[in-house]
């Protein structure tokens, strides 16, 4: 049985259990949507089944006045719409809580808990009285449910009705249709029921200088505003949403005017090779291109991304994340590919890694990774994940500065070329370990031949010992020397001395968090370091030097951090210390504050209360 | 290997182009391929062609796989840029090059391994992509870097060097071209320069996926008797569907041709193609027809040559796109970035 917990007005988890394929994330949005609008902190998680229609679904709402947009560490308010997965549902929800459910249907005795107050609601008898069409049933009882939840917790109608004015304003008989089973809910719930419930909403004004988005659209949208021209993809789980962004922000903002054309190319591949293969010739002739993919696909470019480290071709990599190894759970989140995108491809390779942590990051990285992979002439991966890529944040507005410049890096045009002697790709003329490129059709002076076999520094094939090493010899340097220009580490330090750190990245930030900030209010205090770039920068070591336990929390079973920690810094092994989470399901603060617990140590935790 | 490298100096009475170059600025480096290779006779074709049509050097790039056959673009017309890729993938990276700059000239080099085995998904999906390029697949029926294998073209009973029988049955790559719907389908052999030149050249001017299986014998490994990719099997076995002529743009056109036995296709880039049909049933722009044809051909043992098929009017890949007429290379920032103000109305969604 789940334990108690505290709960209140703007602080609570609600947990929505469905059929996938009836139609109950748009009613699952429209709640979230209205809590955003009523200023309230909120966040959604979307717990879907890798299937289209008929299995179970949940949808995971945390309302948090204090701005906490981790997973819900636990559920007051159950909302069981699927008999299939009752027992699991019902059992979800903590002690004192509430469990909204259709009673059209009475409730199995085994299901029954006497510690929770079942609130029975007949809405599919409801529904079938008041609607024509079993598909249109279907939808209005996941609106119904919402309008029961817009009088338990006092959702603000006024809201409500706003946000279905402007989803259907053009379809008059749905608007009609949603208005009615809204009201059926509210007021059946007013009838019966002792509304609200003390979990409940008060408006606030805590999110007007926010916006409601997900990573996969952000990081879309940062390959607009960085000016990729060339997208390509193969459709997977949880990336997919990247391209559909792309697409539609291309068709809303890259249309010539004039012809109707369009300023980009989005090709759908015959697999991940052939796209890694794409966005390589495209970078080759100097398009910014990029493509979305998961795991699996970095599986299969590993070849190609090979080739364009090699070959010093820029291109970025989208990888959101998903449960691993193999097909895995291609629904569930995960971190397991951190070693996989800093080293992928055979030989000696490594690579430029981002790790955003929220949608702001996704649009911002996005933008970042066209530039480091262009002045560094390599490839780029933004390393996202499917909770951060799906599921809906509460991020800060996004900025833009209208006087960015791309960082197109060594480029010689056709004067430049015009003036030297010799173009030779791969020598280093001012020590920086970046040599120039020439884009194909420019010069005939910067004409070179591209390959992934031995090369020296002038370009030519080789099978010599000398020239080849000296050519992987610059390539670690300026990998390397990228250290310094990925986006820094943020790092929060507290006064109470510096023996324990942690170290995390990517997604699990907002419950490290969280946790840092439970364990604080009991006098525990920890610094924390959250990666977002690979090469580690130079904060990291001095991170790692300056705490004498530093604790590794990330989502994957190998340590996978822990272990890139180890091989590319000096830290000692002895120091870190490693809190994983890989079940799938987005960190929360539970997680982190049961991880690191055991390494406070007792004496710590008795001088610091 | 050629072993004696050409001198740099030039005849001072050697032809010229319209650009002013010489046949011998479209040469590469010195080729490393077994003396009296395929390879190094539909390099000289490829030379004579890029000369012929006055191709500036630097806006073509040409690109390959792995194999003896993508070696071969280091071979030819040094100052353009050239892209030995990844096995089997070269379509994929000549695709997303063409998706960025579509003002260029793409030509592809492959083999039978490179392109139907370990490439064949990317080979059939750049046909149906339609992607505007020459690819010239240098067919020996053999590997050759690793040493002899069949490769999937190798025809049931062709023997190996150690007279080994292959069992299995080829994959014909016209036949997968026509059957996928290529615009443009032509087999020739390194050993007919004159045959495979104005193919070349018409593949060149072709607006889409101009298609050059080029039967091109392995002197180390697929010589012998028992081959079925030999030079003397496919002199004996060559049956010449079609005769080509390829009539540049600016060239005024000179030759009368009886009616009937010759059809005019004016390409994208206006020059015109004249294919002389040896078989005067022969329509080569009835893809069932040909298909037919060339069961028929191939049912006896012979191997039908020249420009097979040709479809000018399709779209290709850009045209599939909606791109813009010129490379999206050359937009400038200005015009791909929308902006803080766009930024601020998208959010207006966001919430």
């Amino acid at each position: 049985m789940a334990r108690e917990s505290d709960y209140g007005v703007n602080d609570f988890g609600l947990k929505i259990a469905t059929v996938n394929g009836t139609g109950s994330a748009s009613a699952n949005g429209l709640l979230l949507q209205a809590l955003f609008r009523m200023g309230i902190p909120v966040s959604g998680k979307n717990v879907f089944p890798s299937n289209i229609q008929g299995l179970p679904t949940w949808y995971e709402v945390r309302v948090n006045k204090d701005g906490y947009t981790a997973r819900s560490p636990d559920f007051q308010l159950g909302v069981a719409m699927n008999p299939e997965s009752y027992a699991r549902d019902i059992e979800e929800v903590v002690s004192g809580g509430w469990i909204l459910y259709d009673n059209s249907r009475e409730l199995d005795d085994e299901f029954r808990r006497d510690d929770v107050t079942f609130l029975g609601i007949p809405l599919a008898d409801m529904c079938v009285e008041h609607f024509q069409g079993s598909r249109i049933r279907i939808l209005m009882k996941n609106i119904t449910y919402v309008g029961a939840l817009v009088a338990l917790l006092d959702i603000d109608m006024d809201v409500v009705k706003g946000m279905l004015q402007e989803k259907f304003a053009s379809k008059q008989h749905l608007m009609d249709a949603n208005f009615n089973a809204i009201e059926l809910g509210q007021t059946y719930a007013l009838e019966h029921f002792d509304c609200p419930l003390p979990i409940r909403l008060e408006a606030m004004d805590k999110t007007k200088d926010c916006v409601m988005v997900t990573g996969n659209a952000a990081a879309a949208l940062g390959c607009v505003y960085a000016g990729a021209t060339v997208g390509a993809w193969y459709p997977i789980t949880p990336a997919t949403s990247v391209m559909d962004g792309f697409t539609e922000y291309c068709r809303r903002f890259r249309v010539d005017p004039d012809t109707g054309k369009n300023n980009f190319c989005i090709l759908q591949a015959e697999d991940e090779l052939a796209a890694a293969g794409m966005v390589i010739g495209a970078g080759w002739m100097g398009a910014r291109a990029f493509s979305p993919t998961a795991g699996p696909g970095i599986s299969l470019m590993s070849e190609f991304i090979g080739l364009a480290y090699y070959a010093e071709i820029p291109c970025v990599f989208f990888n959101i994340q998903r449960t691993g190894p193999s097909t895995g759970m291609p629904t569930r989140t995960q971190q397991g590919d951190l070693m996989l995108c800093a080293y992928a491809s055979h030989g000696d390779t490594k690579h430029i890694v981002l790790f955003p942590a929220d949608p702001k990051e996704c649009f911002e990285f996005s933008v970042q990774a066209f530039d480091l992979a262009e002045r560094f002439q390599t490839p780029t991966f933004v390393v996202s994940d499917l909770d951060i890529g799906m599921n809906d944040w509460m991020i800060p507005r996004l900025e833009w500065d209208d006087s960015f410049v791309p960082d197109r890096g060594k480029i010689l045009d056709a004067d430049e070329l015009e003036k030297i002697e010799t173009f030779y790709r791969y020598l280093d003329l001012d020590g920086d370990h970046i040599a120039a490129r020439t884009l194909p059709g420019v010069h005939s002076k910067g004409s070179y031949f591209t390959r992934g076999s031995g090369h020296d520094k002038y370009g030519r094939y080789t099978e010599d010992s000398d020239a080849y090493v000296e050519v992987m010899d610059r390539l670690l340097a300026k990998v390397d020397s990228a250290a310094d220009h990925v986006p820094a580490p943020e790092i929060f330090e507290t006064d109470g001395g510096k023996s324990v750190g942690i170290i995390s990245v990517g997604g699990c930030h907002w419950a490290v968090l969280e946790a840092r900030d439970a364990l604080a209010t009991e006098g525990i205090e920890i610094d924390y370091l959250r990666i977002r770039g690979f090469p580690f920068n130079q904060a990291v070591e001095q991170f790692l030097e300056d705490h004498s336990t530093v604790i590794v929390i990330e989502q994957n079973r190998d340590e996978q951090l822990k272990n890139l920690i180890l091989l590319e810094t000096s830290c000692a092994r002895e120091k870190l210390q490693s809190v994983r989470y890989y079940g799938g399901q987005p960190l929360s603060k539970g997680h982190v504050i049961e991880g690191v617990t055991p390494f406070l140590t007792r004496e710590r935790a008795e001088v610091l209360q | 290997m050629s072993y004696i490298k050409k001198p740099a100096a030039r005849h001072p009475k050697l032809k010229v182009n319209s650009l002013g170059l010489t046949v011998r600025d479209y040469e590469g480096s010195m080729s490393t391929l077994c003396a009296g290779c395929g390879h190094d006779s539909v390099t000289a074709a490829l030379v004579q062609t890029f000369f012929e049509l006055d191709v500036e050097p630097h806006r073509l790039a040409k690109l390959s796989g792995i194999g003896c056959s993508s070696k071969t673009p280091a071979y030819f017309v040094s100052e353009a840029h050239g892209f030995n890729s990844v096995h089997g993938r070269m379509p994929s990276v000549a695709a997303g090059a063409n998706a960025a700059h579509r003002d260029l000239l793409y030509v592809g080099i492959s083999g039978d391994g490179d392109s139907l085995s370990i490439g064949l998904g990317q080979f059939c999906h750049a046909i149906r992509r339609n992607v505007n390029m020459l690819y010239v697949l240098e067919n020996n029926g053999v590997y050759g870097l690793t040493k002899g294998q069949f490769s999937a073209s190798a025809d049931i009973g062709s023997t190996s060097k150690g007279g080994m029988a292959n069992e299995q049955g080829p994959i014909d790559p016209v036949n997968t071209a026509l059957s996928l719907g290529a615009t443009f389908v032509a087999r020739s052999f390194s050993g007919d320069k004159d045959q495979l030149v104005p193919i070349l050249k018409a593949g060149l001017s072709h607006s889409g996926f101009a298609f050059v299986d080029v039967i091109s014998p392995c002197v180390t490994f697929n010589d012998h008797q028992g081959s079925t990719k030999s030079y003397a099997h496919t002199r004996s076995h060559m049956h010449e569907v079609i005769e080509t002529d390829f009539v540049p743009l600016r060239t005024e056109i000179t030759t009368e041709y009886s009616e009937g036995s010759v059809q005019g296709i004016t390409m994208h880039d206006g020059s015109v193609v004249k294919l002389h049909k040896v078989a005067d049933e022969y329509d080569p722009t009835d893809r069932r027809a040909v298909l037919d044809y060339l069961a028929e051909v191939g049912s006896r043992g012979e191997i039908a040559t020249g420009l097979l098929y040709l479809e000018e009017a399709g779209a290709d890949m850009h045209g599939f796109e909606n791109t813009v007429d010129g490379p999206l290379v050359e937009i400038p920032f200005a015009d791909l970035c929308p902006g803080s103000k766009v930024l601020e109305e998208v959010q207006k969604e966001w919430w």
